[in-house]
């Protein structure tokens, strides 16, 4: 539409005019359910969120289905493990496209507080690509609130030329393989030395988000993490600032 | 001759009733339970051991997210223990406000946690959004005094990080005001109620002796009825300034447990208005100005030291020797200890019993695995 005001005058007379992809978008944009499972600390921020006072159904999310089948956003609220991991990239597989994930707080995005532990995944996106991050631990509903409208946002500018669940598959990943427990831990597809060694930074790039234009590879602009030799605990006393975040290149 | 086969299902470690990444291996013949594993360990954050590697106050954030409902009662938990090994004095508003913060956090808790039972019950939302309602006013509180709803970090050993000023005092005794209120409410919506009282009396009833014998504590051995409760057994901070009942049940089934939270609540709400009544003014000071809180160094040695979370007995021992982070560190979590007492509770109940008794049990996943 190139004239705004004769659009606008238009649709004040009750004449709408409208694409495909916008009201297709706004269908989506305004029933983003997700899906209901929560990992630790965030997960009660999340129900509060949905409680009354964030009331989450303002944005169309009050849906929570217990089922993958049924959802379409996967937040990841809290801590991951790696006896936990592969359940949720088994849940995540089980998602029908369009499917979104929500990566809530420190723990989800890279570990948080705990990511110097021998047990804590370095982030989910090592895993599944996440489209959304959200800081703070736990990050207030708002926050969450936020990363739905962001979330929002980033399915307005799908078009339904381009989006990767239409069309041929070329280069599209929809299985993402689930990590088992080899001799050095958690293995995926069977590379040997793990994505995510104790003490040391995760070898393997996180998956790039969709919202980025991906199709769901490992993000190939980040050199992978090789040649980080694990190092030692810290120990009282010895306060050293480690580089965070799994997206510094080594 | 019929013959039924056993089937075994999984109960987790996602799904909605699980309170967490929690997974059940049940055991079915039909309807009936024959035999459950509970099956942790999905949110094993390696807690113990960053606590052996942390200094004594980095420690402190992380015992905010073992009971992520309730950080106020982890951190005085722990600062209790670092106290007592150090040989730290508090003062005496700062043992006030900490009373006032655990009895706030257990009203909170036990308002969650029934609506978060009732809704594995099918009294789906109201009594949850209730529960949540009244939550988040206090969170409010909470905000107020240390900055964050649910991760407070409060604590300081030889006392609070903040003190507590006149808004606070005057907000919080508005919000009491209402409490009464929302305890009549919430009986009454629920006491009378034939599927309350259908799907919660004698289910998942814990004999006096197997919860002695499995050493549960909380409103979990209160509800069997054993009048067991740290406040009084042995009187931490100012307890022993107040006057309060422990409530008890008779059976020890999943509505015992239930009417002990209602009561112990309002017990709760009663200790509130003493120590506002009682509590010292801010001569006295909110913490210890002697205490080097980030160099403190415990002298060689261990302690253990407990209080009543809304849970049960939580309780920390610490191995000092004696340098700036523990040797041994270790959370006597009474989640996991109650927890432990599932598959008795649950044997011989349909399936159906087995997300509403593990609700009664009350338990937060982030304090089982550790
Ligand atoms: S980010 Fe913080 S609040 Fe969220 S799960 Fe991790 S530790 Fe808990």
């Amino acid at each position: 539409m190139s004239d705004l005001q004769t659009q606008m005058d238009l649709e004040q007379q009750g004449v709408l005019f409208t694409t495909i992809n916008k009201l297709y978008n706004w269908g989506r944009r305004s029933s983003v359910w997700p899906m209901q499972f929560g990992l630790a600390c965030c997960a009660i921020e999340m129900i509060a969120a949905a409680a009354s006072r964030y009331d989450i159904s303002r944005f169309g999310s009050e849906l929570f289905r217990a089922s993958p089948r049924q959802a379409d956003v996967m937040i990841v609220a809290g801590t991951v493990t790696k006896k936990m991991v592969p359940q949720v990239v088994r849940l995540f597989n089980q998602m029908p496209e369009p499917r979104y994930v929500i990566s809530m707080g420190a723990c989800a995005t890279s570990g948080g507080p705990f990511r110097d532990g021998y047990n804590v995944v370095r982030g989910v996106d090592l895993y599944v690509p996440v489209d959304v991050y959200i800081p703070g631990c736990p990050p207030r509903p708002e926050a969450l609130l936020h990363s739905l409208m962001t979330l929002q946002a980033q399915i307005d500018v799908q078009a339904l030329q381009q989006v990767r669940w239409y069309g041929d598959d070329e280069g599209v990943v929809n299985e993402f393989p689930i990590p088992v427990f080899g001799a050095e831990g958690l293995e995926v597809a069977g590379i040997p030395g793990t994505a995510d060694p104790v003490g040391g930074t995760p070898k393997m790039p996180p998956f790039v988000s969709p919202a980025l234009g991906g199709k769901g590879e490992r993000d190939a602009s980040i050199k992978a993490l090789e040649g980080n030799q694990p190092k030692p605990m810290l120990r009282a006393g010895t306060v050293t600032i480690e580089e965070v975040g799994h997206g510094i290149a080594g | 001759m019929l013959k039924t086969e056993e089937l075994q299902i999984n109960i987790g470690p996602q799904h909605p009733s699980t309170h967490g990444v929690f997974r059940m291996l049940v055991t079915v013949d039909g309807e009936t339970l024959v035999d459950l594993k509970p099956v942790f360990g999905y949110l094993h954050r390696n807690h113990e051991q960053l606590g052996e590697v942390n200094t004594y106050l980095q420690n402190m954030p992380f015992t905010d997210r073992l009971d992520y409902f309730n950080s106020m009662v982890n951190n005085h938990a722990y600062a209790r223990t670092v106290e007592t090994l150090a040989g730290v004095e508090v003062p005496e508003r700062a043992q006030y406000i900490r009373v006032i913060m655990d009895e706030l956090s257990r009203i909170l808790n036990h308002a969650t946690a029934m609506g978060f039972m009732l809704g594995d019950m099918g009294a789906w939302q109201t009594a949850l959004l209730w529960g949540m309602r009244e939550r988040e006013k206090i969170l409010d509180m909470f905000e107020y005094v240390s900055g964050a709803r649910m991760m407070c970090n409060y604590c300081r050993f030889g006392g609070v990080v903040r003190d507590i000023d006149d808004w606070f005092i005057t907000e919080l005794k508005k919000l009491m005001q209402g409490l009464p209120h929302y305890f009549d409410d919430f009986e009454g919506l629920l006491l009378n109620s034939e599927i309350l009282l259908a799907r919660a009396r004698n289910i998942g009833v814990l004999p006096k002796e197997l919860a002695l014998a499995y050493s549960v504590t909380g409103p979990v051995l209160r509800g069997s009825g054993v009048a067991y409760d740290i406040r009084k057994a042995e009187p931490y901070a100012v307890y022993d300034r107040f006057k309060f009942k422990v409530p008890v049940g008779t059976v020890g089934d999943v509505y015992d447990r239930f009417l002990v939270r209602i009561a112990e609540m309002r017990e709760s709400y009663k200790i509130l208005e003493q120590a506002l009544e009682q509590l010292p003014d801010a001569t006295g000071g909110f913490i210890n100005p002697k205490v080097k809180q980030q160099s403190l160094k415990a002298p060689a040695g261990e302690a253990y030291a407990r209080v009543e979370s809304p849970k049960g007995e939580l309780g920390f021992y610490v191995v000092s020797d004696g340098t700036g982070s523990a040797y041994r560190y270790k959370v006597r979590a009474p989640s996991f200890i109650n927890l432990s007492a599932l598959a008795d509770m649950c044997k011989g109940y349909t399936i159906a019993d087995v997300v509403v008794i593990l609700g009664s049990i009350d338990i937060v996943m982030g304090e089982v695995d550790r």
